[in-house]
């Protein structure tokens, strides 16, 4: 892992992917979510949610389909609030540790 | 798992690893220890309160009380120049972790276990192989990993001791140029180089591929062409970074 | 804005590239950068240009279309403007040639907007709100060159709106059209947490600032 120093005026940012959403979403979900198994409301393709393409740092977290690019999750979180859209998700599994 | 907060973070040691990349040994309050494979957020300050954050990959053993970084210089970068350039023993920063269960492998998903890493792609695969030499040797493991040119070549020691393992196979290749007498291979990896090296789909292995996002990409689906089940290809991809296949 | 007061100082971190500038010209909590930093909600379009378009809009009816040779048709400003993104970083001086909203009101053929809010869209399915009183008045334009080049795509290009008064975001890239819309709502990052107008001078980065 090693998020981009996305400073240089004409590369833009490779997209990252959900692993480097997995402390945003930790901090929100209080679980670790990069397992969890997201159905896309757009094409129905399942994958992890490490799998999505993340977008939109520093604002946010962005979360889209590696198929078709539809916005899956899009998250904000700073300190003491978060804001979360999870509209685009068809499904979300995940296995509940005992 | 408790809710993520963030801790104080303490360089004890910077190692140069390559022209460009250093590998920092941490002392973090309070550090509850990490699974190979798993990131940290780490966090920095400036006097005047600005603040910038990063993930980095854990390329230490999960048993060591020291926390160990691998951080790859990014030209014209936010945070990399700094933790490359200026931070010095002593220095202190925010970090949180450890962060991520999907790219994470332990003894219990057996083998045979396939690692490719990209450039800086190799900090968790270090991770992984530290903690399967103390704790699953027997696990067929083969690594495959790409690099510009021999001088670009991250853990180079370690390398060279993981090599004894008679189950381990590391293979190395070279994209931009190679030394005369180099008897790895050269260029990208793509599905030719794969189906000599990778396990066949047959053998059922685990692979892990870590690296800048285009060669993430590239060669996950060139596993997938060779019939490896997407699920049993696991990736993480970094941002553009100085090193790139 | 001042960080946590528990997070300790890395010694020596500076971050971007910092440029001195007269203090007067920097909103607030923000560093003049030497950069231009790149932040996109998702992949860059590539649409064709000869199959790009931008439109007004109000509701279903398409009140104006151009297509790319008749948007460079239309009258072209330059301008020199500093901009600030939300993140903190500023940029000043920078140099854009397009077509301003009173030039688009008037090829439109409209004396006056048919509403007092906008709704701007972009490929890609970007949206931010402005109210209409923040466009007009050369406020605002729709520009194709950054820095005497065709804007890069990275950057937004063809084309992105550009309204240097409030944070960044609002400038949206791979601009498409503008939807004339009766109340103000929020676009993209104004649903989420986002101010909904976003001045930096108030600093208002953040819903209720």
């Amino acid at each position: 892992m090693n998020t981009s120093d996305d400073a240089n005026a004409s590369r833009v940012p490779a997209a990252l992917d959900g692993n480097a959403a997995a402390g945003l979403l930790q901090q929100i979900f209080a679980i670790d979510m990069t397992m969890a198994q997201i159905t896309c409301g757009g094409c129905q393709s399942v994958q992890p949610l490490a799998a999505l393409r993340l977008y939109g740092l520093p604002m946010g977290n962005i979360l889209r389909c590696p198929r078709c690019e539809s916005t899956l999750i899009r998250a904000v979180a700073r300190d003491r609030e978060c804001w979360l859209d999870l509209r685009g998700v068809a499904a979300l599994h995940l296995r509940l540790s005992s | 798992m408790p809710r993520l907060s963030w801790r104080t973070a303490e360089i004890v040691a910077v190692h140069r690893e390559t022209a460009h990349a250093r590998r920092l040994a941490l002392r973090v309050e309070g550090w509850p220890g990490h699974d190979a494979g798993q990131h940290v957020d780490v966090r920095l300050t400036a006097a005047d309160g600005y603040q910038a954050q990063r993930s980095y990959s854990v390329s230490s053993a999960p048993a060591t009380p020291e926390l160990e970084l691998l951080v790859d210089c990014v030209p014209d970068g936010e945070v990399s120049p700094y933790l490359t350039r200026e931070a010095r023993v002593g220095d202190r920063f925010e970090l949180r972790g450890p962060i991520g269960g999907y790219f994470v492998w332990t003894a219990a998903y057996g083998g045979p276990l396939l690692l490719i890493a990209g450039g800086s792609g190799i900090a968790p695969l270090a991770s992984i192989l530290a903690y399967r030499a103390a704790a699953a040797r027997g696990i067929v493991t083969r690594l495959l990993y790409s690099v510009r040119t021999a001088e670009d070549i991250i853990f180079k020691e370690r390398l060279q001791s993981w090599k004894k393992d008679p189950a381990l196979a590391i293979t190395l290749t070279l994209t931009r140029s190679a030394p005369p007498d180099w008897n790895g291979y050269r260029g990208r990896i793509d599905a030719a180089m794969l189906r000599e090296v990778a396990f066949a789909a047959a053998e059922a292995p685990l692979a892990y591929v870590c690296g800048p996002t285009a060669m993430v990409e590239h060669v996950a689906d060139a596993l997938v062409s060779l019939g490896y089940p997407a699920g049993r290809v696991r990736t993480e991809r970094f941002g553009p970074s100085g090193e790139s296949t | 804005m001042a960080a946590d007061e528990k997070s300790p100082v890395s010694r020596g971190f500076v971050g971007r590239r910092r440029s001195p500038a007269e203090a007067e010209r920097v909103p607030p909590g923000q560093y003049v950068t030497l950069d231009f930093p790149i932040l996109s909600a998702g992949p860059t379009p590539h649409t064709p240009l000869e199959q790009w378009s931008f439109a007004l809009q109000h509701g279903t009816q398409r009140l104006a279309e151009w297509s790319w040779p008749k948007f460079q048709a239309l009258k072209q400003t330059s301008v020199t403007v500093d901009i600030h993104c939300v993140t903190k970083w500023s940029k000043l001086d920078t140099r854009w040639v397009g077509v301003t909203f009173d030039t688009l009101l008037e090829a439109a053929g409209l004396a006056s907007p048919p509403t007092a809010y906008v709704m701007a869209y972009s490929d890609g399915g970007y949206t931010t709100n402005l109210p209409v009183a923040d466009l007009v008045n050369g406020q605002a334009l729709i520009v194709t060159k950054f820095d005497d080049a065709p804007l890069a795509p990275g950057h937004g290009g063809p084309a992105r709106l550009l309204v240097p008064h409030l944070y960044f975001w609002k400038s949206a890239k791979w601009v498409r059209g503008l939807s004339f819309i009766a109340e103000d709502k929020p676009g993209f990052w104004e649903s989420l947490g986002y101010n909904i107008y976003g001045d930096p001078w108030k600093e208002q980065r953040y819903a209720g600032d």
